[in-house]
């Protein structure tokens, strides 16, 4: 589904990601941790090409990235779900316009029932008519949640989608994520939260990538 | 990604975009100002190229023939070349101007007073030809020899400046219409740029959720197509009623008081807008795409 082969990124100023192979295979759930800075973020850019490796390689669902059109970067992420961690909006819309948007630039459209659960599961059930500017740091990024689950897509890409909720709407979160694997998606967290990891693998077969000098590795049992 | 695509309502697309700013708004102002220009230098170009054809057609058709002769001898030469001129195939019709035309026609220049039996003036005789027209040099020959103080003035030399002055008159419209484009489209050009780059987190996120450049890009052409064709439509209505307030031709007979325009070409003037919409239309998509392909 996205698989790296030696894949490096270079920003101009040396390598933040050096040598990286691995395949995220369909209907797997990974955790990717490591320190600040450490590239989690870019790792995560990289799935989606909004950056392309500079060295090595990058497939998307068989499609190596840097073969892309521009339209067929478009119509690939629509089949990736992302939570940016400065989650971004339309601000002149309201929070239900932005949740269905990939809905609405695909040319389609989902039961008005499906957008009221969706929220109410989030917890912005009250909140589908306000705007953005008016929301706080975690309504922002469940309503982020929300807009990268709406299509359905293969695959999700959250970067530290609980940073800003407290430990029950995390659990929440988490229990949304782990449901949506369990229905074959494909599942990339980044994170610091251990607790969050923990729980994960009490509910999934959760594996764990840490970002260390550069390269991405299994992380071990200690988690 | 069609111009007729891009002019069917989407509201979700519209929507997509935040409500227009100042760059739209000054598009609309814009586009309206020009095209207020343009129907001025429209009516320059349609009335200076009327004014050439006529003057062409109206020399082109006639000449003189100026007798310079004694006295005694101008009727008889002037009897001479009517004769020639009778005889010439492609001359329609001749006659010699009677003192009465001849003094109406110094008049302008010498005043309404003038003893014209006293002046050596030449005799002259209009020629009318057919539209096949006559062989110049041979009626020149031809009248040496029958009457010497005869000479053929087919206004060639009045001609060619005149109509020469209308058509670059008319040329000189149709630069200023080109150019009022060209200004048209480069203002639309900066202002869908700015519209672009104001809108930069837009842009990033509909890129984000899956949207393709074309999507993207139509809500932003659509939005300028549209604005830039009911500016024009404003600025032609003025502009053509500004030209219809214009004193007649017939009133004053100058040129300038014949800036107008005449039957059908009261409906050039509607294709400005049309036009307009399309340069915008062209301006933004061109600046759209290009916008969007600066990102990932």
């Amino acid at each position: 589904m996205i698989a790296f082969d030696s894949a490096a990124y270079n920003y101009g100023g040396g390598e933040l990601l050096s040598e990286v192979s691995l395949r995220l295979a369909p209907g797997s759930f990974h955790f990717l941790t490591g320190p600040s800075g450490s590239g989690k973020s870019t790792f995560l850019k990289l799935c989606y090409a909004e950056l392309l490796p500079t060295a090595g390689r990058v497939t998307l669902f068989d499609r190596e990235v840097r073969g892309l059109s521009r339209d067929e970067v478009a119509l690939t992420r629509r089949r990736i779900g992302v939570v940016h961690q400065d989650c971004q909006f339309l601000d002149h819309l309201p929070l239900a316009a932005n949740v269905t948007l990939p809905l609405t630039v695909a040319g389609r459209t989902g039961p008005v029932q499906d957008l009221t659960d969706l929220l109410g599961w989030v917890g912005l059930g009250a909140l589908a008519g306000a705007l953005p500017p008016s929301l706080s740091g975690g309504e922002r990024q469940r309503a982020a949640l929300a807009r990268a689950v709406i299509m359905g897509p293969d695959v999700i890409l959250a970067d530290e989608p609980t940073g800003n909720v407290d430990w029950d709407m995390s659990l929440r979160l988490l229990t949304l994520l782990v449901e949506l694997n369990k229905m074959g998606k494909t599942i990339l967290v980044a994170t610091h939260d251990l607790n969050l990891i923990r729980q994960a693998k009490a509910q999934v077969a959760a594996r764990v990538l840490r970002i260390s000098k550069r390269r991405i590795q299994l992380a071990g049992a200690d988690l | 990604m069609k111009l007729p695509t891009i002019l069917a309502s989407d509201p979700q697309a519209d929507r997509v975009v935040p409500p227009s700013g100042a760059a739209a708004r000054l598009t609309g102002l814009v586009a309206g100002a020009m095209a207020f220009l343009a129907v001025f230098a429209l009516a320059l170009s349609l009335a200076a190229g009327r004014l050439a054809d006529r003057w062409g057609e109206a020399l082109a058709r006639t000449a003189t023939v100026r007798i310079s002769a004694p006295p005694d001898q101008m009727t008889l030469q002037t009897e001479a070349v009517l004769a020639v001129l009778a005889a010439t195939p492609g001359v329609a019709t001749s006659r010699a101007l009677s003192v009465e035309e001849q003094h109406t026609l110094l008049a302008p220049w010498f005043g309404p007073d003038l003893p014209v039996e006293a002046l050596p003036l030449p005799q002259l005789i209009e020629v009318v030809e057919t539209g096949a027209g006559y062989d110049g040099e041979g009626l020149r020959q031809r009248l040496a020899a029958e009457a010497p103080g005869a000479v053929l003035d087919d206004h060639t030399r009045w001609r060619k400046p005149l109509v020469q002055a209308a058509g670059r008159l008319r040329l000189l419209g149709w630069v200023s219409m080109g150019l009022i484009g060209a200004v048209v489209a480069a203002m639309i050009t900066l202002a869908a740029n700015a519209a672009l780059a104001a809108n930069g987190q837009v842009i990033r996120v509909l890129r984000l959720v899956g949207a393709r450049d074309t999507y993207i890009a139509r809500a932003f052409v659509r939005r300028f197509t549209l604005r830039a064709f009911w500016g024009a439509a404003a600025g032609s209505a003025v502009g053509m009623i500004g030209v219809a307030l214009l004193p007649r031709a017939d009133a004053a007979g100058g040129f300038l008081t014949g800036l107008g325009f005449q039957g059908a070409g009261w409906l050039l003037p509607l294709l400005l807008p049309v036009l307009a919409g399309a340069v915008a239309f062209a301006a933004t998509r061109a600046a759209a795409l290009a916008k969007l392909r600066e990102l990932t």
